[in-house]
């Protein structure tokens, strides 16, 4: 790598990213840490005195509940995705010159409007929408299943939201893996279940770890599918959150709460970085 | 064998991924309000062009999305190439960091800042802290796709450039940026896609003159689904579909 950048220079072509991540991320992450530890003011906003009570009451059971549930619907996402994207991934690991072109099927819809895949699935799933009109069409049901504003809705948005973030590191490790493995199992008489099990999934740890993690930390900050296709129970913490600083005006609570879940993204990332570094990357 | 048992699953997937949206986008042009198809028409297209709110919306959205992209992709490229020449663990961490937080929690955070803002310098929200936020956020995605493009670039190149008597700028001017221009395209392309696509941030940092086309999409669609929603989602996913391809071109 060249050097030749004077530091002068350098600090110009830095200067600006610089100023926009100082003033636009760390300064405002720095509020929410001071609004955290201050009191809720009468009409919203803060007040001192500086206290711990917000992070106190992020154990109170009224929450815990909110916040087990959000951890539920995260972790059977995350599992769903991981079954769901493992074949996945594998196929497309091993199509050869058209992986490229696979894998973009995978992402681009990925890219396109998550508000809109969002809604297409309230266009399917809502008392009058395709799913019901067509069973009840066909007479399998009479009345039209309660197929949206729950969990299930909740869980069906996320794992179609966020399948492709399991995909991509699975292929990753997928892809990389040794052929010969692959070739000498089955020489030593090992069945294809047997190699895939013994020899493809534990050398594919990484990218399972990696995906679960990427997973399952999209889905426990997510907002907008819990608030369109859950009902008023689905509830998760990114409401929870929206909910203080709109509704509810505790400040301090939300401020408490977002940087809990901030602690926890940081701390699961922390995790896989240090013990997956080189395989991922 | 097994890969053909791999690949009809394979078209399962791709089926659960595609389908949503193409049904969305078939009943689109559905001549019913209903979720029966009754033949064609371009009734919900009218309907949309007609709605000033929604044309007011989309105008705002393309104005935030076309500002605030160009000075992400200024700065990221800038940033990007500055990192190239040599790492700054603080900077690229904390950019890393933006990108894995919550939407969520970069939206309050933001709404946080701006309060404080209006509280000590009277800035009141609208479309400049919208843009602000959407520069924020796609700042460390332009940073990512343009390291990506400087990484095959041969630094040779430069050090010739500059042993032939340009200076460092000339050298950066000259003969790096028309070379990784296909990724800088690439970057401000996605910078562009996920600024006009944003809700969560937005809808918490705009004011009450800057909504945007997504916000107005969520209010339809917490109210009902409705045809018009459907022809706007079309629109929105073609036209981003069609960039999202372009930007992959560019950055191969």
């Amino acid at each position: 790598m060249t050097l030749f950048l004077l530091p002068r220079l350098r600090i110009w072509f830095l200067a600006p990213a610089r100023a926009v991540n100082l003033l636009l991320f760390l300064a405002p992450m720095a509020i929410v840490l001071a609004y955290s530890l201050l009191s809720r003011g009468i009409y919203g906003g803060v007040e001192r005195p500086f206290t711990f009570e917000s992070y106190t009451r992020l154990i109170d059971p009224l929450y815990g509940g909110i916040l087990l549930r959000s951890f539920w619907i995260s972790g059977l996402s995350t599992l769903l995705c991981l079954v769901l994207g493992f074949p996945m991934a594998l196929f497309i690991a091993r199509s050869g010159a058209r992986r490229n072109l696979y894998l973009s099927l995978v992402i681009l819809p990925f890219w396109t409007s998550f508000l809109v895949r969002t809604y297409a699935w309230m266009f399917l799933l809502r008392d009058t929408g395709l799913i019901n009109t067509i069973l009840q069409s066909l007479g399998i049901i009479r009345e039209p299943l309660p197929l949206l504003y729950n969990d299930g809705a909740v869980i069906l948005g996320l794992v179609y939201g966020y399948l492709p973030f399991m995909v991509l590191p699975l292929y990753t490790t997928l892809e990389k893996l040794d052929k010969s493995l692959l070739e000498a199992s089955a020489d030593l008489g090992a069945t294809p279940w047997v190699t895939l099990t013994r020899i493809v999934i534990p050398l594919s740890a990484p990218g399972i770890r990696a995906g679960s993690i990427l997973v399952f930390i999209t889905c426990l900050g997510a907002y907008l599918t819990p608030d369109l296709l859950g009902g008023s129970k689905t509830v998760m913490i990114g409401n929870v959150i929206q909910n203080q600083f709109t509704q509810a005006r505790d400040w301090p609570f939300g401020a408490a709460l977002s940087l809990a879940l901030m602690a926890l993204v940081m701390v699961m990332l922390i995790v896989i970085l240090r013990r997956d570094k080189e395989q991922l990357l | 064998m097994k890969q053909r048992a791999l690949g009809l699953y394979a078209v399962a997937i791709y089926a659960f991924l595609h389908v949503p949206l193409l049904v969305l986008a078939v009943f689109s042009f559905n001549s019913t309000k209903f979720t029966v198809w009754r033949g064609f028409s371009l009734e919900w297209y009218e309907t949309a062009f007609r709605d000033a709110g929604l044309l007011d919306a989309s105008l705002n959205s393309l104005i935030i999305a076309v500002v605030a992209s160009l000075l992400a992709t200024v700065c990221g490229t800038l940033c990007a190439y500055g990192l190239w020449k040599r790492r700054a663990p603080l900077l690229s961490g904390s950019l890393y960091l933006s990108l894995v937080t919550p939407e969520i929690v970069t939206g309050i955070s933001l709404l946080a800042l701006f309060q404080w803002m209006f509280r000590f310098l009277r800035i009141q929200l609208g479309m400049h802290t919208v843009i602000l936020a959407h520069v924020a956020f796609s700042l460390a995605y332009v940073v990512i796709v343009v390291m990506a493009r400087l990484r095959t670039f041969d630094p040779a190149l430069e050090e010739a450039a500059m042993d032939l008597g340009a200076s460092e700028w000339q050298a950066f001017r000259q003969v790096t940026l028309p070379s990784i221009l296909p990724g800088v395209i690439a970057a401000g392309l996605l910078a562009f896609t996920v600024s006009i696509d944003d809700y969560v941030i937005t809808s918490l940092v705009a004011g009450v003159d800057s909504e945007t086309l997504p916000m107005v999409i969520f209010q339809m669609a917490r109210r009902g689904v409705s045809p018009v929603v459907n022809a706007i989602s079309t629109i929105i996913v073609v036209v981003l579909g069609g960039m999202i391809l372009l930007s992959e071109r560019l950055q191969r």
